[in-house]
C-alpha cells in the first residue's frame, strides 16, 4: 500500500481526521491492511460500479452499469482471506447523479485503484501504527507451508501479517488388509491430490520457501514423491522445489501445529527477522510465565486492565499483548478504552505489541481472550475480585495494593 | 420479440385451455365399483392404523390402495414404512414377535431417505396390530427379527476379550505378539521363515517376527509400527483379539484408538540396561496414563528382553517395584496388576514356561495364563447401539464395508443404521464376526465387519459412529469435560481424541477446579490448572462431532497428552 500522492506521508497526516487519507493498494495483502484501517462509521470514497435502472417512455426498462465514485458511511466490513477481497457496505452520504442520499451500497475495494478514508474520531495511536505498517516497504515473498498427516493436508501461505489456509485436502486412506499392499496406493493417490492442489493454489513462478511438516514420515514421503514426480515429468521447477523444500516435524496435521513448525530451528534460521518469529517468541514467553504461575502473567480484559491502570506494565519487562482483531470491530467507546491502555503502557515505558490475529501466535492469544500482559512485578489476585459481588472499586484497589506489597 | 408486451403479458392458462383440460383424470375415471372399494379400503386402513392414522394424508392412502390394487395388507405395510416407522430392534421391545421390519421397498422408493424420528414406544400400538400381517419380500436385506440378547444367551460360547499391547518404542511389542502367534500355531513356521528371508533382503532380520503384525510397506522398511494391527487367537476358554499399538510419540492417536477398543492391556517394558530408564521418561509413562484414562482397569506388565541381562532376578524386582509404584499412583489397583518376565524373541514364558536354567526362579503364570485369568469388563448389551468405525473399505460383498468394535448394544442382519456425523442411513446387508465367519447377529464387545447397502461411501469415514436410528448419537461442537490434567491447562488449542475420532479444537474456558475426592468446586474460573488436579473445562471443536455424555476423551497439545476425562 502507498499514499496516492507521493508527496504525502505519515508526517503530513492530519490526526483529527478531517481531511482524508488517500491510499492505493498494490498487493493482495494490502486488502488485509485496509481491513484493519476501515472501521464502522468511517467515511470511505472509492470507485464503484452501480446498476442504474432507467425506465423509458414505452415502458421498457434498461439497466446500465455506471462507473462512479461513491462516498459511503461504513456500516460493516467483510474480508475474505482466501481471495484477499474486502467488501465494505454502508449508506451513501454524498449524492450524485446516479445515487441518492441514504441508499445502501457495497464497495469492493480493488487493487491499483485509490480510495479515500476519513476516520470518524480521528487517527489514534493504534490506527497510526497500523497505517505505518501498511505503507511500509514490502518485505519479500510469502512462505508456503504444508502441514499434513495421514489423510489430511493443510496448504497455508504465511505472509508478513497473516497465515492464510489456502486449501484443505482430505482423503480416506484405506487401512491395510491381511496380505494386501493396497494402502500403498491409498497414500500415493493422497500425495498426488495434495501436489496437484498445491501447484494450483500457490503460485510458484517465483521461488519461495516451502515447508513440509507432519508427524511420522508423511512429509518425508511427500517430498520423495515430489522428487520422483519431478523426474518422471522432467519438470525442472518441480525438482528444484522438491530439493529446496524443508521437512520439519509437527505433532499433528492441523493448522494450529504451525506454531511448532515456526519455532523449529530450520525455520528460525531462514526467517529470522520476520514479524511472526518475534510474535511467536513473545507468545512462548507469555506461556512460560503462565505456567510458572508467579503472578507476572495475566490474560483476559479485566485483569489486564486493572494491572495496566495500576502501572504494573511498564519499564523493566512489562509487555502488553493485544490482538488487532480486538480493534477491528469494537464500538467507539470500548476502542477508546483499549487505545488508552496501549497509550498508558507506552507512557510507562513498557512495550505494547499489537499481534496479528491471523497468525498462529495471534490465534493462541485469541484463545486466551485476545489480550494478555506480562507485568514487571507480580500481582497475585487480579482475577479474584471477579467472583466477589459489589464493592469492586475500593476492594480491588485494596487488593491490588496488598498484592503489590507481597512482593 | 421476447420484450414485446404481448409476449410478456401472455396468459398461459387461457392458451392451454384451448388444448383441452389436463385436469386430474384419476378421480373422474374411477368406476362406481372402484369408488366403493376405495371407500372400504380406506376405512380398513384407517382402522388398522388406529392412533397413527393422522400421520398419513388421505390422498396417500387412496393412492397406495390404487397402487396395490386394493390389497389392504400391502397398503398398510407400505404406509407404515413411509410415515410411521416401527422399532427396528427386537431386543428393545419386550415381546420379540411384534417388530416388523421397516425396510419395505416399494415402487423403487429409496427407504434410505426416510429418517426415523420417533421412539419405539409410540409405534408399539401399531406394531401390535400389524403383527398378524404378512411382510413383503423385499430387495433389501431381510431381517429375521431375532431377539439378539436371547440368542446370545443361548450360544454361550467362549468369552471374547480384546487386549492392547503398549509400551515405549522398541520395547518389543510386535515381536512378542508375533512370537505368541507362532507358539500358538496361528501362524506356521513356514510363514515366519518366508518373512525372515524377506527381512534379510533389506537387512532387518531381527524384525521377522514383528512382520507378522506390521504388514504395511512403510512399517516394514522402517522397522516401526505405525498403526494398530489386529489379530486373533483362541485358547480353551477365551477368544482373544490382539491390538498391537505403535510406540512412537507421533502415533499416539492410533494407540488411543486401539486402547479404546480394549478390555485390558499388556505393557511391554524393555529390561535391558538403560532402555528401561529411557522408556520411563518416554512412552511407558504416557501409555500407562492413557490406558488408565480410557477406562482399562487390568494391566499385565511383560518385562521383556530379560535374556539380555541373563534373567537377573534383581533387575526384574527392581523394575517391578518401580513400575508398580507409578501404576498404583496412576490409579490401577494392585490386584489388577500382574508382572511376567518374558523373552519375546525366544518365546520364554509366553505360552510355555521358560526352559532357560537362569530363569528358573520365576514360578508364576505365563503370559497367556495371565490373559486367561483376566475378566473382561461387563458388556453394555441392552444400551442403544453404538459402534465406532475403525476401517472403511471395498470388498467383493459390498461397495462399502466397515470394521469396528461394537461399544454398546447389538445388531443383526437387515438392520437399519444411522451413520453420524453425516446423518445418512444404511442397511446391513451381511455381517461377519471374529475374523470372517458370517453371522446373523453381533453384540457389544465383538469386532465385526459390516457390509452396508444404500449408502454413499463419501458419507462414511474412519472415526464415525454407527448408531441406532431410533436413538441416535448427537453431534456437538462444544462440550464440558471433567478432566484430570497431566500438564498445565489454560485456554489453548488442543486435539481431541475419542477412540478413532480425532478432531481439532480449543479449550474455550476453564469453569472450575474440582476437588479430586469429593468433586466439589474449589475455585471458580481459574487462570490455569496445574497438573494432577481435576477441573471442569469447556471445549469447542472446529466441526461437529458425534459425542455423548459418559464417554472418555483425551486432550493433547503440542505432541503431549495434557488431559483426559469424562464427558458431561
Amino acid at each position: 500500500m502507498r499514499f496516492t500522492n507521493p508527496k504525502h506521508s505519515l508526517s503530513t497526516l492530519d490526526p483529527s481526521g478531517e481531511s482524508p487519507v488517500s491510499l492505493l493498494p498494490t498487493t493482495p495483502e494490502d486488502m488485509w491492511h485496509a481491513h484493519n484501517l476501515i472501521a464502522p462509521s468511517d467515511l470511505l470514497r472509492a470507485h464503484a460500479i452501480r446498476k442504474v435502472v432507467t425506465t423509458g417512455s414505452t415502458g421498457s426498462t434498461t439497466s446500465d452499469r455506471v462507473h462512479t465514485d461513491l462516498t459511503i458511511r461504513v456500516q460493516s466490513v467483510f474480508f475474505d482471506p482466501a481471495a484477499s477481497s474486502l467488501h465494505v457496505s454502508g449508506t451513501v452520504c454524498q449524492e450524485n447523479q446516479y445515487v441518492s442520499l441514504g441508499q445502501h451500497h457495497t464497495l469492493d475495494l480493488e487493487l491499483n485503484r485509490p480510495f479515500q478514508l476519513w476516520k470518524h474520531s480521528g487517527w489514534d495511536s493504534v490506527s497510526l501504527k497500523m497505517l505505518e505498517e501498511a505503507v511500509a516497504e514490502d518485505t519479500g515473498e510469502a512462505m508456503c507451508a504444508v502441514v499434513m498427516q495421514e489423510g489430511l493436508a493443510n496448504i497455508c501461505l504465511i505472509t508478513e501479517f497473516q497465515t492464510v489456509v489456502k486449501q484443505r485436502v482430505e482423503a480416506n486412506i484405506p487401512k491395510k488388509r491381511a496380505g494386501g499392499s493396497a494402502s500403498q496406493g491409498g497414500m500415493t493417490s493422497f500425495y498426488e491430490k495434495t501436489l496437484a492442489t498445491l501447484l494450483r493454489t500457490v503460485d510458484f513462478s517465483q521461488p519461495r520457501p516451502l515447508l513440509l511438516a507432519s508427524p511420522g514420515f508423511v512429509a518425508q514421503d511427500f517430498r520423495g514423491y515430489m522428487q520422483s514426480e519431478g523426474q518422471k515429468r522432467t519438470d525442472k521447477k518441480l525438482q528444484r522445489m522438491a530439493k529446496d523444500a524443508v521437512v520439519v516435524h509437527s505433532s499433528t496435521g492441523y493448522v494450529h501445529s504451525l506454531n511448532e513448525v515456526l519455532k523449529s530451528p530450520e525455520v528460525q534460521a531462514t526467517m529470522r527477522d520476520k514479524r511472526f518469529t518475534g510474535e511467536t517468541a513473545l507468545m512462548d514467553q507469555l506461556y512460560d510465565r503462565l505456567r510458572k504461575d508467579d503472578g507476572r502473567a495475566w490474560y483476559g480484559a479485566k485483569p489486564v486492565e486493572r494491572a495496566v491502570k495500576e502501572g504494573a506494565v511498564g519499564r523493566g519487562g512489562g509487555v502488553l499483548l493485544i490482538n488487532n482483531k480486538f480493534f477491528r470491530s469494537l464500538d467507539i467507546k470500548t476502542r477508546k478504552r483499549f487505545v488508552a491502555l496501549v497509550d498508558k503502557v507506552k507512557e510507562d515505558g513498557g512495550e505494547a505489541r499489537v499481534l496479528s490475529s491471523d497468525h498462529e501466535s495471534g490465534q493462541r492469544l485469541d484463545a486466551l481472550g485476545g489480550i494478555a500482559a506480562i507485568l514487571t512485578y507480580p500481582i497475585y489476585d487480579l482475577d479474584e475480585d471477579e467472583v466477589e459481588e459489589g464493592g469492586e472499586g475500593e476492594e480491588s484497589g485494596a487488593a491490588a495494593e496488598e498484592g503489590a506489597m507481597i512482593i | 420479440m421476447a420484450r414485446h408486451q404481448n409476449i410478456r403479458n401472455l396468459d398461459y392458462e387461457a392458451e392451454l385451455e384451448e388444448y383441452g383440460a389436463f385436469s386430474d383424470e384419476e378421480e373422474e375415471e374411477l368406476s362406481p365399483e372402484d369408488q366403493v372399494r376405495m371407500r372400504e379400503g380406506t376405512a380398513q386402513v384407517l382402522e388398522a392404523l388406529g392412533v397413527e392414522a393422522h400421520k398419513v394424508p388421505k390422498t396417500q392412502i387412496e393412492e397406495s390402495l390404487w397402487h396395490y390394487y386394493w390389497d389392504v395388507d400391502k397398503t398398510i405395510t407400505y404406509l407404515i414404512s413411509k410415515y410411521i416407522d416401527p422399532p427396528k430392534k427386537p431386543a428393545k421391545t419386550a415381546p420379540p414377535k411384534t417388530a416388523p421390519k421397516q425396510d419395505v421397498a416399494t415402487a423403487g422408493k429409496k427407504s434410505a431417505n426416510v429418517h426415523n424420528k420417533k421412539g419405539s414406544s409410540s409405534a408399539d400400538g401399531v406394531t401390535n396390530q400389524v403383527s398378524q400381517l404378512k411382510i413383503d419380500d423385499t430387495p433389501l436385506p431381510k431381517s429375521r427379527n431375532l431377539n439378539v440378547l436371547s440368542e446370545f444367551e443361548k450360544q454361550k460360547g467362549k468369552k471374547t476379550a480384546s487386549f492392547v499391547v503398549v509400551g515405549h518404542v522398541d520395547a518389543g511389542k510386535s515381536t512378542m505378539m508375533g512370537r505368541l502367534l507362532l507358539d500358538l500355531n496361528v501362524v506356521d513356521q513356514r510363514t515366519v521363515d518366508k518373512l525372515r528371508k524377506e527381512a534379510e533382503k533389506i537387512g532387518k532380520t531381527s524384525f521377522a517376527l514383528a512382520w507378522v503384525l506390521d504388514q504395511r510397506h512403510e512399517e516394514r522398511s522402517r522397522g516401526v509400527t505405525i498403526d494398530i494391527a489386529t489379530n486373533r487367537f483362541e485358547t480353551e476358554t477365551t477368544s482373544f483379539t490382539i491390538l498391537d499399538a505403535p510406540g512412537h510419540r507421533d502415533f499416539i492417536p492410533n494407540m488411543i484408538a486401539g486402547a479404546s477398543q480394549a478390555d485390558f492391556a499388556i505393557l511391554v517394558i524393555d529390561a535391558s540396561t538403560g532402555a528401561f530408564e529411557s522408556g520411563l521418561k518416554g512412552q511407558t509413562r504416557e501409555h500407562s496414563l492413557l490406558i488408565r484414562s480410557m477406562g482399562v482397569s487390568r494391566i499385565i506388565v511383560a518385562v521383556n528382553k530379560l535374556d539380555t541381562v541373563n534373567w537377573s532376578q534383581e533387575r526384574f524386582d527392581e523394575i517391578t517395584h518401580q513400575v508398580s509404584g507409578f501404576l498404583t499412583a496412576t490409579g490401577f489397583q494392585p490386584k489388577n496388576i500382574a508382572f511376567v518376565p518374558v523373552s519375546g524373541l525366544h518365546g520364554d514364558n509366553l505360552v510355555r514356561k521358560s526352559t532357560d536354567p537362569a530363569a528358573s526362579w520365576y514360578t508364576g503364570k505365563t503370559l497367556v495364563e495371565e490373559l486367561e485369568a483376566s475378566e473382561p469388563s461387563a458388556r453394555a448389551l441392552a444400551k442403544p447401539l453404538r459402534m465406532t468405525i475403525s476401517e472403511v473399505m471395498r470388498t467383493p460383498q459390498s461397495s462399502i464395508s466397515i470394521t469396528g468394535r461394537i461399544d454398546a448394544g447389538s445388531l443383526q442382519m437387515g438392520d437399519a443404521l444411522l451413520v453420524q456425523p453425516s446423518g445418512e442411513k444404511a442397511y446391513v446387508k451381511s455381517l461377519q464376526v471374529d475374523d470372517g465367519e458370517p453371522a446373523d447377529w453381533a453384540v457389544a464387545g465383538q469386532n465385526v465387519v459390516l457390509h452396508l447397502s444404500n449408502i454413499d461411501p463419501i458419507h462414511v469415514r474412519v472415526g464415525d459412529i454407527v448408531c441406532d436410528p431410533a436413538k441416535p448419537i448427537q453431534c456437538v461442537d462444544t462440550f464440558t469435560l471433567k478432566a484430570l490434567a497431566f500438564d498445565i491447562l489454560m485456554p489453548m488449542q488442543v486435539d481431541v481424541h475419542r477412540g478413532r475420532l480425532h478432531a481439532a479444537g480449543k479449550i474455550e474456558a476453564i469453569d472450575a477446579i474440582l476437588d479430586k475426592v469429593t468433586g466439589k468446586v474449589t475455585k471458580k474460573k481459574p487462570m490455569i490448572v496445574k497438573p494432577g488436579t481435576v477441573s471442569r473445562v469447556r471445549v469447542t471443536l472446529h466441526s461437529k462431532v458425534p459425542l455423548e455424555a459418559g464417554q472418555r476423551v483425551v486432550l493433547r497439545s503440542g505432541g503431549q497428552t495434557v488431559a483426559a476425562g469424562l464427558l458431561e
